[in-house]
């Protein structure tokens, strides 16, 4: 514990040293902000509190951004010992690999933890200033922030294994990009065609709500989506949330960090120093 | 005697090409050991083999006591790797603190560290902003915390000034005195001679010689060479009696093996006052390296 302990405390004085801190709450906070402003018009016909709506926008919102960021903390995390040269000196004192990402992911999850927690906390201010009643989207908010942050750890942990696997920075990076790419973007326009080539066949009532939950981000915008009453607000895959139990959901986003933590230490320990 | 390190056949491949080959050899507790060689005779492998970093082919190896790379291995092994590196955005105290927390070590021992290898007043600045031998400095540091067993170094003083290089091995006599063994790799064996207890030298992944400075002058049986300064009349006749001789310059050049080297000095002082001066090379430090460090190609 006190191993892991020091390697999250030197882990996040360097990212404080390096800006990571800064730069994440300012990103968080920036977009926060910008939505808050920009949905303080369509409420009145919704029916549904400021907050709620807030909560289903910020969703949309964590889904892309939370990703992002956290591939970019992380896919420096060995293949930048690698390259410093660093790593071997490391890996010669008493502690294991698997303590060395977990510590490293402690440090992480604590910046981008933080990161959301300010940007979620700019935009409930906004919107319980504008409107009283919306402190009862307050618990939606919660399971936001804490489901972003289990999202937050999804991607550290694929950022970990990616930098492993590439073991240059110059490629992890690379591969990072592409993975949030493919993960968060191309994969719902993927299945998106397949369901309307589909047209309510076979694959849309079996596969498509699978398909759905074997992607950490999709299963995020489910559960939260789902769990909150403004589904109505929220395009997309609000009907699909509607078909899906919330356990489901959840148990995948609970499941996903340890899933990618795992692989990311077996990438680890196959790295030779 | 508790020997700190053994290795014995220890037969590594690197990509088809023998990087180790048969390598024999113990340390006991207390023992400075110098290992010698060029680059890529195998020296940071054999290191990277006993640290546990990598893994070997055939062979035993035992680490006091423990496997390499064991957590009791660990526990007892310090490292200094060739050209150590830290992240350049923490400062010396911030990185020997972490290394301390690791060993289950009280931090603030850090600045107290940094004291005993002569980098106090820099320990508040950052990493990045250090020489070479600074940062060879914060690397020797580590390698203190917790009285390590065995201490491996690679290239313990490169990027250090002579007097840095003299203070670095007072430090160790002072570690080897309390039991701790130590085995450092060196390019240049003047530098190793009076601080270390035995030299291995390494050609090529074998073990080509081993022993005291002593043994391998020894072993080596290179030749003496005596330099006469004939008197300016008395060339002709000083070169006529010592047959073997070559002119070098205005000195006569006579190289002999150990065992003649009184015969062949009577004979120079029978000369008389026709030899003005005289001078006994023995073999020089790099010629022992050389000689055993080539052997093994011929």
């Amino acid at each position: 514990m006190n191993r892991i302990l020091a390697i999250a405390g030197t882990e996040s004085r360097i990212a404080l040293r390096n800006r990571w801190v800064s730069i994440a709450v300012a990103m968080m906070g920036l977009f926060a902000l910008v939505l808050s402003a920009a949905g303080s018009s369509p409420t009145g016909a919704l029916g549904a509190d400021r907050l709620s709506v807030t909560v289903a926008s910020l969703t949309s919102l964590s889904v892309y951004l939370i990703p992002l960021m956290a591939l970019l903390m992380s896919f420096d995390a060995i293949a930048g010992e690698v390259e410093r040269g660093t790593l071997p000196l490391l890996l010669t004192y008493p502690v294991s690999r698997a303590e060395v990402l977990i510590g490293k992911l402690v440090a992480h999850l604590a910046i981008l933890s933080l990161a959301v927690a300010v940007g979620f906390g700019i935009a409930s201010i906004a919107a319980i200033a504008q409107d009283r009643g919306a402190v009862a989207g307050l618990p939606s908010l919660w399971r936001l922030l804490w489901s972003s942050v289990l999202l937050g750890a999804t991607f550290i942990g694929v950022g970990y294994a990616i930098s492993a696997f590439a073991r240059r920075p110059s490629g992890a990076a690379g591969l990072a990009i592409g993975f949030w790419l493919v993960a968060i973007v191309l994969y719902d326009l993927g299945l998106l065609a397949a369901v309307v080539a589909d047209s309510g066949g076979t694959f849309t009532t079996n596969v498509f709500p699978y398909a759905l939950l074997a992607n950490p981000a999709d299963a995020f915008r489910l559960f939260n989506l789902a769990a909150s009453q403004a589904t109505a607000a929220a395009a997309g895959v609000a009907g699909a949330a509607n078909t899906i139990p919330v356990w489901q959901s959840l148990a995948s986003i609970i499941l996903w960090p340890a899933v990618t933590l795992g692989l990311a230490v077996l990438a680890f320990r196959r790295v030779t120093p | 005697m508790t020997l700190t390190l053994k290795l014995s056949r220890l037969t590594k491949t690197y990509q088809g090409v023998q990087a180790l080959s048969d390598v024999t050899l113990s340390v006991a507790a207390g023992e400075r050991v110098a290992l010698l060689g060029h680059n890529g005779a195998g020296k940071s492998t054999m290191m990277k083999i006993i640290l546990g970093l990598i893994p070997h082919d055939s062979g035993e190896v035992v680490v006091t006591g423990a496997a390499p790379g064991s957590a009791v291995a660990r526990q007892n092994v310090a490292y200094l790797p060739e050209n150590v590196a830290f992240h350049p955005a923490l400062t010396g105290v911030e990185q020997i603190a972490s290394y301390l927390r690791l060993r289950g070590e009280d931090p603030s021992k850090a600045a107290s560290l940094l004291d005993r290898v002569g980098l106090h007043a820099a320990g508040r600045r950052r990493i990045g902003t250090y020489s070479k031998g600074m940062r060879q400095r914060v690397g020797l540091a580590q390698a203190l915390i917790g009285q390590p067993k065995l201490l491996v170094l690679d290239e313990p003083t490169s990027g250090l000034d002579p007097v840095s290089r003299r203070d670095f091995y007072a430090l160790l006599d002072g570690l080897a005195a309390e039991g701790a063994s130590i085995l450092l790799s060196s390019h240049a064996l003047t530098e190793v001679e009076a601080r270390t207890d035995r030299i291995l030298i390494l050609s090529k992944g074998r073990m080509v010689a081993q022993g005291t400075l002593g043994d391998l002058r020894r072993d080596a049986a290179l030749p003496v060479v005596l330099q006469v300064i004939p008197r300016k009349d008395a060339e002709a006749e000083v070169a006529a009696a010592l047959p073997g001789a070559t002119p070098e310059g205005a000195a006569l050049v006579l190289p002999c093996a150990q065992d003649d080297k009184l015969a062949a000095l009577a004979r120079i002082v029978a000369l008389g006052d026709r030899v003005a001066d005289l001078e006994v090379l023995p073999p020089s430090l790099e010629d022992i390296y050389s000689h055993f460090s080539h052997r093994d190609g011929q």
